[in-house]
């Protein structure tokens, strides 16, 4: 050993100094534990993966997309475990219709009613491509949820449909809403397009709400401690919404007021009805007409706008299955005052006088799931424009003519729909309406094919 | 008139003091749990069922008169694995009521207490209404009853603490009642092991794994679909050769289909309460196993 020693004290001094070497060999018993725990570690996983191999070859051949989720490495799922758990829930509907018209719908026009400005009417002929709707939604934290619906048009548009916080843990029934949110006056304002019963709005809708009104603004809720469903509620926005216009003004530009109450009658019935209320001004609204020599002109109406709203909708099941049978019956009736001043001509003779209107309508409609997935309906649409207190025409100024758009007229609609639904997530419907909405006496008729698919999460069965 | 006084005072104290022992209130989304919530709970709860055996639970819709029961729940008793999709979570965000939201004590859901069948392992909805979690039907199970009852003691006793003595004693008791009934019902139900049957959907999945009952065929193709003419005619020629004991048919279920094939095969249609209320004789949960069994055990002859 001894004659070692030197060779030993070169290798010392050739690894630096003495405590280095002392360093050294405890290294390397730290380093043959390490071998011998990497080792035991390999000789796990490797029989573990044998196991696994074993396995695979056991079961029965995986189908075409099951292998790419197979191969995926442990990684893959341990990064879904953390950054993605946290996802969203998300979800898009598809739509798209087929229409055949027997008008030209380019003059389709709601006679009597200042036009809304809204995406009203039939639409075009022939295939149409409808909004692509894409919701987004979780909870934020415990106090807030959170939703976005994104519409994408045929037109490659991306319009926010909504997009709104909630609250969650708001005591004594109480529930507040801020952002963009389908108004809570009526029934079918809240009801996004694909869970309508029918391919297009009521007229009364068309008309009165530019199809479905949208508040930009906050919503306070509350619901009553009662067995019976009472609901109140109040909104307040920046009124750009029609019958509104954005106005440059702090505060509270629109005002809406609702209440509901609800129940059950036996298992087998349910029903719902309410009141809304809602408060508007307009400033400079819009909107395009001809003059009694049939020259394009831009009119105007400023002033205020008030909507009265009554709904109501009943449903029946056999004991409450509706899986197997459904009959619904909704209707709804809208009164709405204006009053103010009209300007003619806002590019040119920019004549203005006092406007006054009334004017109401309503519609009913009930759907029968005679089968599970099929389903009739058919829906009864009026509207009465009144005769609006025009100052310019009663003085004299200007003729009755000036404002064809305001000539009197009562629009009617009667429509019949036939749908089908494979799944939840599907549905496939034609509908055929009779549209006397035009001034003329030349009464539309339209046919309709409809799609509808959803894809992503479950959607909610609401009432 | 002092008496009077005494008298009027003693009657707003006690007016004053009813709220306090308000019963706790429930709101079960089926007749099972409501009747689980009813045998553990006793006189301390006061229970609300969503639902009817004679409906299809995932087609409900969140009807106002549930959301107003929601409002004033303090406990929601659910089946979970996503059955309820479509109409619970609506109700809960509807309600305004902090107390029941997912995550707290106010929320109680019966399936992740116990273990799931078929928990698939691919998800597409081409494959029909498939649940991700698994087979949601648990209740048809008396073991998985017996489980869920145990962890809906613990948070009866949670919320309302000055009757966890209660709960825990009617716990007990419930248990002990429904471990000799499980052991009467296996004994009675040795015959069904091993009978072939057919179902309809996959909700009685539970029961089938229970009783050893063999599932040959399901008359929906795919979980949600109905079958279609041709699919019907594949099973008889699958089914004659080797028909099954019997076709089972839950009281919410139509009837046309299964009798259709119950002509073709010559098995008889079984109709099973499948929840509490399905049948007059499924009164509680005890009615609606006793009542299953006689019905599977008079069907099978």
């Amino acid at each position: 050993m001894t004659r070692f020693q030197p060779v030993a004290a070169l290798v010392a001094l050739a690894c630096g100094t003495l405590p280095a070497f002392a360093a050294a060999a405890d290294d390397a018993a730290a380093l043959r534990a390490e071998l011998q725990a990497l080792k035991n570690d390999y000789d796990t996983r490797i029989s573990s993966l044998e196991a696994r191999i074993a396995e695979l070859e056991a079961s029965p051949a995986p189908s075409a997309a099951a292998p790419a989720a197979a191969a995926m490495p442990v990684a893959a799922g341990e990064a879904r475990s953390t950054a993605a758990a946290f996802n969203p829930s998300l979800s898009v509907i598809l739509g798209g219709t087929y229409s055949n018209l027997s008008q030209d719908p380019g003059n389709w026009q709601m006679s009597g009613f200042i036009p809304s400005g809204g995406e009203v009417g039939p639409g075009e002929r022939s295939f149409n491509l409808d909004e692509s709707e894409l919701t987004i939604a979780a909870n934020v934290d415990p106090y807030f949820s959170a939703a976005v619906t994104a519409a994408i048009s045929a037109e490659d548009e991306i319009e926010v449909e909504e997009a709104y916080f909630r609250t969650l843990a708001l005591p004594s029934g109480f529930t507040a809403k801020g952002g963009r949110f389908f108004s809570g006056l009526g029934y079918l304002n809240e009801v996004h397009a694909h869970a309508w019963d029918f391919v297009d709005q009521p007229l009364v809708y068309q008309a009165f709400l530019a199809n479905q009104r949208a508040q930009d603004g906050v919503q306070l809720k509350w619901l009553a401690p009662t067995d019976l469903f009472v609901e109140l509620g109040a909104e307040a926005g920046n009124g750009e919404a029609f019958p509104g216009t954005r106005r440059d003004r702090n505060g509270l530009n629109a005002t809406t007021l609702f209440a509901h109450v609800g129940g059950d009658i036996g298992d087998s019935a349910s029903w719902r009805a309410g009141a809304s209320w809602l408060d508007a001004r307009a400033e400079e609204r819009t909107y395009e007409d001809v003059d009694e020599l049939g020259a394009p002109v831009l009119d105007a109406f400023t002033g205020k706008s008030a909507t009265w709203v009554v709904d109501a909708i009943f449903k029946w099941s056999p004991q409450g299955n509706t899986a197997r049978q459904q009959l619904k019956l909704q209707g709804e009736y809208m009164r709405r005052k204006e009053d103010g001043d009209l300007t003619f001509d806002m590019q040119g003779q920019g004549l203005v006088g006092a406007y006054a209107s009334e004017q109401s309508g309503w519609y009913l409609q009930s759907v029968f799931q005679f089968r599970p997935r099929w389903r009739v309906g058919v829906r009864y649409d009026t509207l009465d424009s009144g005769t609006p207190d025009i100052a310019l025409v009663q003085s004299g100024l200007l003729p009755a003519a000036a404002f064809p758009v305001l000539r009197p007229a009562d629009p009617e609609r009667i429509s019949v729909m036939l749908d089908w639904n494979p799944t939840e997530f599907s549905r496939l419907r034609a509908q055929y309406a009779w549209d006397d909405a035009r001034a003329t006496d030349d009464q539309d008729r339209q046919f309709f094919l409809q799609y509808l698919f959803g894809i992503g999460a479950h959607g909610a069965h609401k009432f | 008139m002092l008496n009077l006084i005494r008298s009027v005072l003693a009657l707003l104290i006690l007016a004053a003091a009813v709220p306090a022992h308000a019963a706790l209130k429930i709101l079960a989304t089926t007749a099972d749990w409501g009747a689980l919530a009813t045998e553990l709970g006793g006189e301390r709860v006061d229970v609300y069922i969503a639902t009817n055996a004679l409906q299809d639970v995932h087609r409900v819709e969140a009807k106002p008169s549930l959301v107003a029961r929601a409002r004033t729940a303090a406990l929601v008793v659910a089946t979970g694995a996503e059955i309820e999709v479509g109409w619970l979570p609506v109700l809960i965000q509807e309600s305004g009521n902090p107390r029941i939201q997912p995550g707290t004590k106010g929320y109680f859901e019966a399936a992740p207490q116990v273990t799931l069948l078929e928990v698939p392992s691919r998800l597409d909805r081409s494959m029909g209404d498939i649940h991700p979690l698994g087979n949601p039907h648990v209740h048809l199970d008396p073991h998985n009853i017996a489980i869920v009852a145990k962890a809906l003691t613990a948070r009866l006793a949670e919320l309302d603490a000055t009757g966890a003595q209660y709960y825990a004693q009617r716990g007990t008791d419930f248990d002990a009642r429904w471990t000799q009934a499980i052991a009467r019902w296996e004994s009675k139900a040795a015959p069904l092991k091993g009978v072939p049957v057919v179902v309809i959907h996959r909700d009685q999945a539970y029961l089938c794994h229970w009783l050893g009952l063999v599932e040959v065929a399901a008359i929906e193709p795919k979980p949600g679909l109905p079958p279609t003419t041709s699919y019907l005619a594949s099973l008889v020629t699958r089914l004659s050769a080797s028909p099954p004991r019997m076709i089972l048919r839950n009281a919410y279920n139509d009837s046309k289909a299964v009798t259709w094939l119950s002509g073709r095969i010559h098995a008889p249609v079984v109709t099973l309460p499948y929840s509490v209320g399905g049948t007059p004789e499924a009164k509680d949960l005890f009615g609606l196993f006793e009542d299953t069994l006689n019905r599977l055990l008079a069907g099978g002859q």
